[in-house]
């Protein structure tokens, strides 16, 4: 079972490689939005990175994989990673289900929290989707 | 390029599938997902658009002389209504194409090749029928091809179209939409089943009826992990001209004393063995090989990764490697380079997946 609608929350911002951040005060929560996981089908790897970490903006850090392919997954901002998504490496379809819940990927610790301006809203991720 | 779509474009459209370039045809790889369709074939009856395969007519008093000659199994041991896995190989003993022969009648045979190399494949046989007293004719424009496969699927299709079907590996004629039609008891996923031959003028009336029968449509992503855990070698990936049946495990299907070409190459291939053997095996632990990845025994490089995937029967990473011959046993463990993270994997038999009984 797939998130059967495309859906992109107001309250996130987006990188145009198609991952989503939460950023609240110096930490954000990263994913993937709905088209990559969309695009990719169904999810059945993902290892999440090691605790401590260091991301950078733009740089991929993991790696999602569906039966067929194998995708990056970018960091939207740069940062320390202080948690990840444990519960993925039994149920990564999790990251199909609910890209924006319970299949988040990563908290990290910003180190640049200026980078944040550098996103995108919702409206301007459809965009560069519809331009795809 | 212009991909070429099959009768059933637009019904794969409707459904919602996802569409892929795949040898020069635009294809559904998945529906609904390949987990599901996967599923479906391995408990129920699966239903695959495979239109994109080629098929050969080969018919006139030289026929099965010639067929001895140019394919890889005793052709004359097929008896009329017979089908075989054969490959066709050149000079070299390499394989130019994996194809199955059906016997339609005393010296008439239908070869159904793969969609990429079906030209080539017609090139090779046209320029090597002329010493025989034979026609060969592309007719692949004159089908659509269905397969169902499943523990289900002789059931379900012989319900929903009212024929009788022939037995595993024979082909019988029927009338499938009122048109004339070939049914044969083959197929690429590991489970009964059959495919269909039929007027591609009724396929979309066709595929709407085994719908409604009950099966699932399934795209070429379920074909390729169906015939993966099943251990069935994909011509591209596992095989090639570079490549002869003894190493790639076919050696089964090949009758040297038949005198077909590439047979003394293969002969000795046999007699001498290969440096390098075709071997299923499986990931343990967490990981998906994947096409190209490098295999390690003991650090050292030992081989090649031809077809990976993730087993969703198995719920592991599975594949196939070409691997130095002493290391080709079941049980070898070794390790696969996915990406630079080493995953250890151990050497299998086939097949990688095995219905409980």
């Amino acid at each position: 079972m797939t998130l059967a609608d495309a859906s992109y929350p107001e309250e996130l911002l987006y990188h145009p490689e198609h991952d989503w951040a939460r950023v609240e005060g110096e930490e954000a929560i990263f994913g993937i939005t709905w088209y990559a996981q969309d695009s990719l089908g169904e999810v059945v790897f993902f290892e999440p990175p090691e605790a401590g970490a260091t991301v950078a903006k733009d740089a991929p850090y993991a790696e999602v994989e569906s039966v067929k392919a194998v995708s990056d997954v970018i960091a939207p901002l740069s940062g320390e990673i202080v948690a990840v998504n444990e519960a993925l490496a039994d149920a990564p379809e999790r990251i199909n289900e609910e890209p924006y819940g319970e299949g988040w990927l990563v908290k990290v610790k910003l180190s640049d929290p200026a980078e944040v301006e550098g996103l995108l809203s919702a409206a301007d991720y459809r965009k560069v989707l519809a331009s795809d | 390029m212009i991909l070429q779509r099959t009768p059933l474009h637009e019904q794969h459209v409707a459904a919602g599938a996802r569409l892929v370039p795949f040898a020069g045809w635009e294809m559904p790889v998945s529906y609904d997902g390949i987990r599901e369709e996967h599923a479906a074939v391995r408990t129920y009856a699966g239903l695959f658009d495979v239109s994109h395969m080629g098929q050969v007519e080969v018919e006139g008093p030289g026929a099965q002389t010639f067929l001895q000659r140019v394919l890889s199994n005793d052709v004359a041991a097929i008896e009329a209504g017979g089908a075989q896995y054969s490959c066709l190989c050149n000079e070299e003993g390499g394989i130019l194409d994996d194809l199955i022969a059906y016997r339609l009648g005393g010296d008439r045979y239908l070869v159904v090749t793969n969609s990429a190399n079906h030209e080539a494949d017609l090139d090779w046989l046209g320029r090597r029928s002329r010493d025989f007293d034979i026609a060969v004719r592309d007719v692949a424009d004159r089908y659509a091809m269905l397969a169902v496969q499943g523990p289900h699927a002789r059931g379900v299709v012989s319900r929903a179209l009212g024929i009788e079907l022939p037995a595993r590996m024979h082909v019988a004629a029927a009338r499938i939409g009122n048109r004339p039609a070939l049914v044969c008891g083959t197929g690429y996923t590991g489970e009964d089943g059959v495919e269909l031959l039929i007027d591609p003028e009724v396929a979309a009336a066709i595929w709407a009826e085994l719908l409604d029968a009950g099966t699932v449509p399934c795209g070429l992503g379920a074909r390729d992990t169906l015939r993966l855990e099943a251990c069935l070698p994909l011509h591209g990936n596992d095989i090639g001209p570079d490549r002869n049946p003894i190493e790639a495990g076919l050696g089964w299907c090949c009758k040297e004393q038949t005198g077909f070409v590439g047979s003394d190459a293969i002969a000795r291939a046999r007699a001498e063995g290969t440096a390098e053997r075709l071997a299923p095996f499986r990931i343990e632990g967490a990981g998906i090989p994947r096409q190209g990845n490098a295999v390690l025994a003991a650090g050292e490089g030992a081989g090649v990764v031809t077809s990976g995937t993730f087993s969703p029967s198995l719920e592991v990473g599975i594949g196939m490697a070409y691997l130095r011959a002493e290391l080709a046993e079941p049980g070898t463990e070794v390790e696969i380079d996915v990406r630079g993270r080493r995953r250890p994997a151990r050497v299998a038999s086939k097949p990688l997946y095995r219905k409980e009984k």
